[in-house]
């Protein structure tokens, strides 16, 4: 026990005397917090849009004027014909045509029926599907808005028929993040980005800088017992995660107001069982490499996989068969649908108690491995 | 007592790198005994092996009447062990250094001060410097503190005059003799043929094999050639000449002279007289005591 606390009290010395660790175990959550959740967002804004409009006429220059009111169109340009603007978006100036016909309003006034042709970039998936959306619905409040006005200039007979034709309205609520604010959900994504980045990695390059400096030699000759040893270099990447996870959470709140609404004991206590497995599957990787250089590489490698079969940027409800199997041993995915569970949902500590165990086993299993391949000869 | 017994070891995934071939040998108590040989001889490896480090293929090794790989955990508590690179934590402080090794086998640093005092006392003016921070040969004193600080019977000390200059190395010796009268076992290996001579046995070790083993004395004692130094003052021109000479066996520059070793038949005034023909006026030659060096020449010739 003893043994174990100073081999801990060298851990400590030895991080805090590294001129950038310290520094980046309380930089690292304020800065990734801070510039991220702007940055990577799935939110489709300032799609250029060109309008080819036949028409010219007071409908169509209302339904223009409606479309650049929208925070999700920019109006680029308004060529005379589709040729034009085709031209533009093969040059990349533009993302979107509309184009209107010239009978737009006889057609509106007359048989109260029209159609816009819409033209879609769709390299980018989401942007082309989102953007004609969002270009349908404007359309559709625009027909509402206009079929609203034009009851009124109709005789009385006329309107009733169309009075009687029913039409329904679809209402969505917006249920757990009623902002359908894309920050809320990808916060507790990037709490899980920053625990593995921090307590993956840097326990990683631990044994294997031992190894490297050669005092892993002077270890291995001392009677230091390999549970020991190991539990030495763990725990002080316990600690960290702790403080990072806590600085992470007290970040959020002070950047963008967000608390958990479920628990936040659980919030802390789902963080520290992550923190176990993703620390001990770092010393894995620092146990079998030889060379910095490899363990960098090599943990590079797996969290990359963690993260992106892990659920944070794209559900894993929709990955194949074979993903959803590693996402089920893959802490990463744990961590960021518990976390998102907490802060969106409300849910507390029972409901994601689940989810806590899976977690827990990993751990146990990864930290055990990570005692057994450390070797104290060859 | 250190008794080892055919001691083989390979590397590579074929086994195709050996590194010892079946190396045997006794250490009494109270001996200093010296592994001399070049770099890639072997010796790190056999050392490795004798710490516990690494396992052998084969062969056994008996330190102080515990097998170095079923009684490891005894083995750990009974040697020091110092490896040829400097691997103390450079970013701890000496004094963390020596605290840390101490706590680690369950002594302190005051418990066994008197072991290391003689060595320590030169360093405790920078106990609070870090390690990294030390010159050479201080670097040398603290690994050496720190594997003195749990009282060990036997010293294993992998090549620790590498890189340290006359003066620390002459020191560091001293040390090693005053080890020993305190009754430690001391096995130490260096490439420096020149500090054989303070060992109280040595080794010399090649390619995996020990190719004598005696006490210093003894192996000059055993070296059968006719030994001459040459002098003069185009040395390499001279060499070349030597070497064409078929009297002559071998001839190796040695710092300001070349040793030869000549056939029986031919006279010191006459390869004098031969050389000034070759018009080396200055050449002296002249017969001369061998030396540890020139015997591993000999040996490996």
């Amino acid at each position: 026990m003893k043994i174990i606390k100073f081999l801990i009290e060298k851990e400590f010395k030895q991080m805090f005397r590294n001129p950038l660790i310290p520094r980046m175990i309380v930089m690292y959550p304020i800065m990734v917090l801070l510039v991220f959740p702007w940055a990577v967002s799935f939110e489709v804004k300032n799609i250029k849009i060109d309008v080819v409009d036949h028409g010219k006429s007071v409908y169509s220059k209302r339904l223009i004027d409606k479309m650049a009111a929208s925070k999700y169109f920019i109006l680029h340009d308004t060529p005379p014909d589709y040729k034009s603007a085709m031209f533009n978006m093969e040059n990349g100036d533009t993302d979107m045509i509309v184009e209107i016909p010239a009978t737009f309003d006889k057609d509106i006034v007359k048989d109260k029926n029209s159609k816009v042709r819409v033209a879609v970039n769709s390299v980018n998936g989401t942007q082309g599907l989102l953007g004609s959306n969002y270009i349908m619905q404007i359309v559709n409040d625009f027909s509402s808005e206009l079929r609203a006005e034009l009851i009124n200039t109709l005789p009385p007979q006329q309107r009733a028929s169309l009075m009687s034709i029913p039409q329904v309205d679809i209402i969505p609520k917006y249920k757990y993040n009623p902002g359908l604010d894309y920050k809320n959900f990808m916060i507790p994504g990037f709490m899980v980005l920053l625990l593995t980045l921090i307590c993956g990695i840097l326990p990683a390059l631990n044994i294997v800088m031992e190894k490297e400096s050669g005092t892993i030699n002077q270890i291995n000759v001392t009677p230091v017992n390999r549970i020991a040893f190991i539990l030495a270099k763990l725990i002080p990447f316990w600690i960290v995660g702790l403080v990072v996870m806590i600085i992470s959470v007290f970040t959020a709140y002070l950047l963008y107001g967000l608390w958990p609404t479920g628990s936040i004991l659980a919030v802390l206590i789902s963080a520290v069982v992550f923190i176990l497995s993703i620390s001990g599957f770092g010393l894995i990787i620092s146990n079998y490499s030889e060379t910095l250089q490899q363990a960098s590489f090599l943990v590079m490698f797996f969290i990359l996989i963690l993260i992106l079969l892990g659920g944070m940027f794209t559900p894993v409800s929709g990955m194949p068969s074979w993903a959803q199997l590693i996402a089920a041993i893959n802490p990463f995915s744990y961590l960021t649908e518990t976390l998102r569970m907490i802060y969106l949902n409300g849910s507390t500590l029972a409901d994601v108690s689940g989810k806590l165990l899976a977690m827990a086993l990993i751990a146990l299993f990864l930290n055990g491995w990570a005692v057994l391949s450390y070797k104290k000869r060859g | 007592m250190i008794e080892v017994k055919n001691l083989y070891k390979s590397y590579g995934r074929a086994d195709n790198i050996i590194a010892l071939k079946g190396v045997s040998f006794t250490v009494n108590d109270g001996e200093i005994f010296g592994v001399i040989g070049p770099d890639g001889a072997g010796k790190t490896s056999l050392f490795r092996i004798l710490a516990s480090l690494i396992l052998p293929d084969s062969g056994s090794a008996i330190m102080n009447g515990h097998d170095v790989v079923k009684d490891y955990k005894t083995i750990r508590q009974i040697i020091g062990y110092m490896p040829g690179r400097f691997s103390l934590y450079q970013d701890l402080s000496v004094e963390e250094n020596l605290k840390f090794f101490a706590t680690l086998f369950g002594t302190t640093i005051e418990e066994n001060y008197h072991l290391i005092k003689d060595i320590y006392r030169q360093i405790e003016p920078f106990k609070n410097r870090r390690a990294g921070a030390l010159s050479g040969g201080m670097k040398q004193k603290l690994a050496l503190s720190c594997a003195l600080i749990h009282k060990p019977e036997i010293l294993i000390l992998d090549e620790p005059t590498t890189g340290v200059d006359p003066v620390s190395r002459k020191e560091f010796w001293d040390m090693l003799a005053r080890l020993k009268e305190q009754g430690l076992i001391i096995l130490v290996s260096t490439a420096y043929m020149d500090e054989a001579g303070r060992c109280d046995r040595i080794a010399l070790i090649k390619e995996g094999e020990f190719i004598a083993t005696d006490t210093p004395q003894g192996i000059i004692d055993n070296y059968s050639g006719v030994l001459w130094a040459v002098q003069g003052s185009r040395m390499s021109v001279i060499l070349h000449e030597l070497r064409a000479h078929h009297l002559i066996k071998s001839s190796f520059a040695f710092g300001d002279k070349i040793h030869i070793t000549v056939d029986e038949g031919l006279q010191a005034e006459e390869l004098k007289q031969y050389l000034i023909n070759k018009n080396f006026e200055d050449v002296n030659v002249f017969p001369i005591e061998p030396t540890v060096e020139d015997c591993f020449m000999a040996l490996t010739n």
